[in-house]
């Protein structure tokens, strides 16, 4: 019962379950997209932002991607929409709206 | 060949884990089973094995380190009685639902209260529903048989559940009795080195044990769960056959002592097998058609077979070491009529309850609950359905 | 068990009367007998009344009760007369040994209600001349064996030899002191056993 875990879901019958539910892969909270859950949605002024990089660490959900010390935009498959990010900048460059965007 | 020798149950149990040499063992000393650790320890110390010993503070904690050792790859393994247990009821759970073979040698001691250090099976009566596999032994030489069998049942593919390997506090853990045991190199070979598929300790293949289930995925793992434990039943019986051939010694999932043409049968578990054998033996003599049906095997619960084993006598006293406060039966009480009610098997049973914290039980004790048992199908005599041996009234 | 023996033993947590019950299943063993060697466990304290018991025996042993009507009771220490009934259950072919610098006839005034043989032994005077101290439950395990005859002198006291080289290895200067105490013990209860033989054939 080594299963790949992107094949299992609600449906699965027990047959196919992993034993004791035990997951045979690593990094799979990536497969789980809780961007769904989000109700405020920040929203991202690249004019305004110096790349201080001071939103990224502060993230919860990994979800402001860095690619050659370069912030980009927020990675809305995982961002639960907290608004912390938006606290910890100092230049208004991260603005939260309400709802789903 | 074999090894003559003459061991107490405890001596018997740690030179089985001297002759495996698993890898993790954390133990927390208990009467009566504070040898085997102190034993290991020994063994450790003077070289012949390289098992990591881990000195815990609590059973709490000798279970869960034994569960991360287990989880991480290591063949593990901790020894227990009594409170002891009780204080490892979470992590018991845990190590079933997590599909750990870790093993447990359980010396039978009855739980508080009164406080008393002697003989039930209180202990992993309390624990029959935990998910753990149960083996009872009725002396030395079957806690040193069932040991060795331990890990080739409890790591099986179509098994991978945790297991307890039971024996009678004192009464066998401190008798020194004849033993047989088998050579280094043959249980080694038997029990074989544990190469898990995965485990945590292997960085090249992640994963994760004991994850969060919601209510969408819980029920169906602990339907796998039973499952695997079905499946243990007929790995047990392999496993029995294999140990058959470095031992000549036959075990099943129970015994069945003189019961084919038996009237009225005893139905026993661990050392007062012995004893109820040689009343038998006696009984037979005077031409009393009396047989033993000895349970080795607890959990998985082998009910078909039984039913399958007592339908052809009269009538059958259940013999419980333990009470179970319900008003009714005895653990097995209730189990064993319960297998003959669901099989069809509709015969006289008597549930005794006997030995409770170390009371003995004696072979003329035996020949009076058989001549009871007569008495009821023979003279149609009213007989207590819980009724307690030894009991001052 | 039918053709073998059982003993009971009855002593103070302290005195080794466990340890010469698990000793005396060691030796029956070696001779290639079916053994038990068992205590029962109450409040192990130094000085507590504690019991041990043993069969011995030809073919396999199966009972995993306690032994309620010995062939033989071994006594190890006297003041447990006044409080513990140790004949009890005891059978009349059998025999009692105790510890004590008395002689078996003061002892049977002690003992009125029972009619079997008893052979005294001083234990702690055989031990202290031989090792310097009270261990009595050495000249113990030497009298039941004499009186039982579960093996013979030769045997027995290669067998106890052996066994005490393994375990006194770290300290075979108290060897020699043992088996004195063994073979003073044995010799004594040994000639009294043979006594009563004469007197019965007589």
């Amino acid at each position: 019962m080594r299963t790949d875990i992107t094949q299992i879901n609600e449906h699965t019958g027990h047959g196919q379950l992993t034993e004791g539910l035990m997951i045979f892969a690593g990094g799979t909270s990536k497969l789980f997209k809780t961007g769904e859950w989000r109700t405020n949605t920040p929203v991202f002024y690249e004019d305004k932002c110096k790349q201080c990089l001071l939103c990224t660490p502060v993230c919860p959900d990994s979800s402001i991607p860095v690619k050659d010390g370069i912030r980009g935009d927020f990675d809305y498959d995982h961002c639960k929409g907290c608004g912390i990010c938006a606290k910890a900048c100092p230049f208004g460059a991260i603005e939260m709206k309400e709802g789903v965007q | 060949m074999a090894i003559k020798e003459r061991m107490s149950g405890n001596e018997a149990v740690s030179y089985a884990i001297r002759q495996i040499n698993p890898d993790v063992m954390p133990a927390f000393p208990i009467t009566p089973s504070t040898e085997i650790p102190q034993m290991v320890s020994t063994y450790i110390a003077n070289g012949e094995i390289d098992t990591e010993f881990i000195p815990v503070e609590s059973e709490h904690s000798s279970m869960s380190a034994a569960i991360g050792a287990e989880a991480a790859g290591a063949r593990s393994l901790t020894a227990t009685s009594s409170a002891g247990l009780a204080l490892m009821w979470e992590e018991l759970l845990l190590a079933a639902s997590n599909r750990l073979p870790i093993a447990l040698a359980l010396v039978n001691r009855t739980l508080s209260g009164p406080i008393n250090i002697n003989c039930d099976h209180s202990d992993s009566m309390g624990a029959r529903d935990t998910g753990w596999i149960q083996i009872y032994a009725e002396n030395n030489q079957e806690a040193y048989d069932n040991f060795i069998q331990a890990y080739p049942i409890a790591e099986h593919e179509s098994v991978h559940l945790p297991i307890m390997i039971c024996q009678d506090g004192f009464i066998t853990s401190h008798a020194v009795e004849n033993i047989e045991l088998i050579e280094d190199n043959y249980v080694k070979k038997f029990v074989g080195t544990y190469t898990p598929e995965e485990f945590l300790l292997n960085p090249s293949k992640p994963i994760s044990v004991g994850p969060y289930s919601i209510s969408s995925y819980a029920m169906e793992a602990k339907k796998n769960q039973e499952i695997a434990l079905e499946n243990a039943k007929a790995v047990i019986l392999e496993v029995a056959k294999k140990f058959k051939k470095i031992s000549g010694r036959e075990y099943g999932l129970f015994e069945e002592y003189k019961t084919k043409d038996a009237d009225y049968i005893m139905f026993i578990i661990g050392s007062a097998a012995g004893t109820a054998k040689q009343a038998v033996d006696e009984l037979r003599t005077c031409g009393k058609k009396v047989g033993v049906l000895k349970l080795r095997v607890f959990r998985p619960f082998p009910a078909k077979e039984i039913a399958n084993a007592l339908k052809g006598c009269k009538a059958v006293a259940i013999m419980d070491r333990c009470e179970s406060y319900n008003g009714n039966t005895g653990p097995l009480g209730s189990e064993v009529t319960s297998a003959l009610f669901n099989n069809k098997v509709i015969i006289d049973t008597v549930n005794y309850i006997y030995g409770l914290a170390g009371r003995d039980f004696t072979v003329d004790e035996t020949k009076a609950v058989f001549s009871e048992l007569e008495d009821m199908v023979v003279n149609g005599k009213k007989i207590e359905q819980h009724k307690y041996i030894g009991l001052r009234k | 068990m039918n053709n073998g023996i059982e003993i009971r033993w009855h002593g103070r947590g302290g005195q080794g009367a466990k340890t010469a019950a698990l000793l005396l299943a060691d030796v029956a063993f070696k001779t290639g007998q079916n053994v038990q060697g068992f205590p029962e466990y109450g409040p192990e304290r130094m000085g507590a009344p504690i019991t041990a018991y043993n069969r011995i025996s030809d073919s396999k042993i199966r009972v995993h009760s306690n032994i309620y009507t010995p062939d033989y009771v071994v006594v190890v220490d006297e003041t447990l007369l006044s409080s513990v009934d140790v004949t009890s259950g005891l059978k009349k072919n059998g025999a009692i040994i105790i510890n004590t610098p008395k002689s078996r006839e003061e002892i049977a005034e002690k003992l009125e209600e029972y009619s079997g043989r008893i052979y005294t032994v001083d234990a702690r005077k055989i031990s202290e001349e031989t090792l310097g101290k009270n261990f009595p439950n050495s000249p113990m395990l030497a009298a039941i064996v004499a009186v039982s005859g579960v093996m013979d002198r030769n045997t027995f006291i290669k067998e106890m030899r052996a066994s005490y080289q393994h375990k006194f290895a770290k300290k075979p200067e108290v060897i020699d002191g043992n088996m004195k105490a063994l073979e003073m013990a044995y010799d004594i209860v040994w000639s009294a056993v043979e006594g009563d033989k004469m007197s019965l054939s007589a």
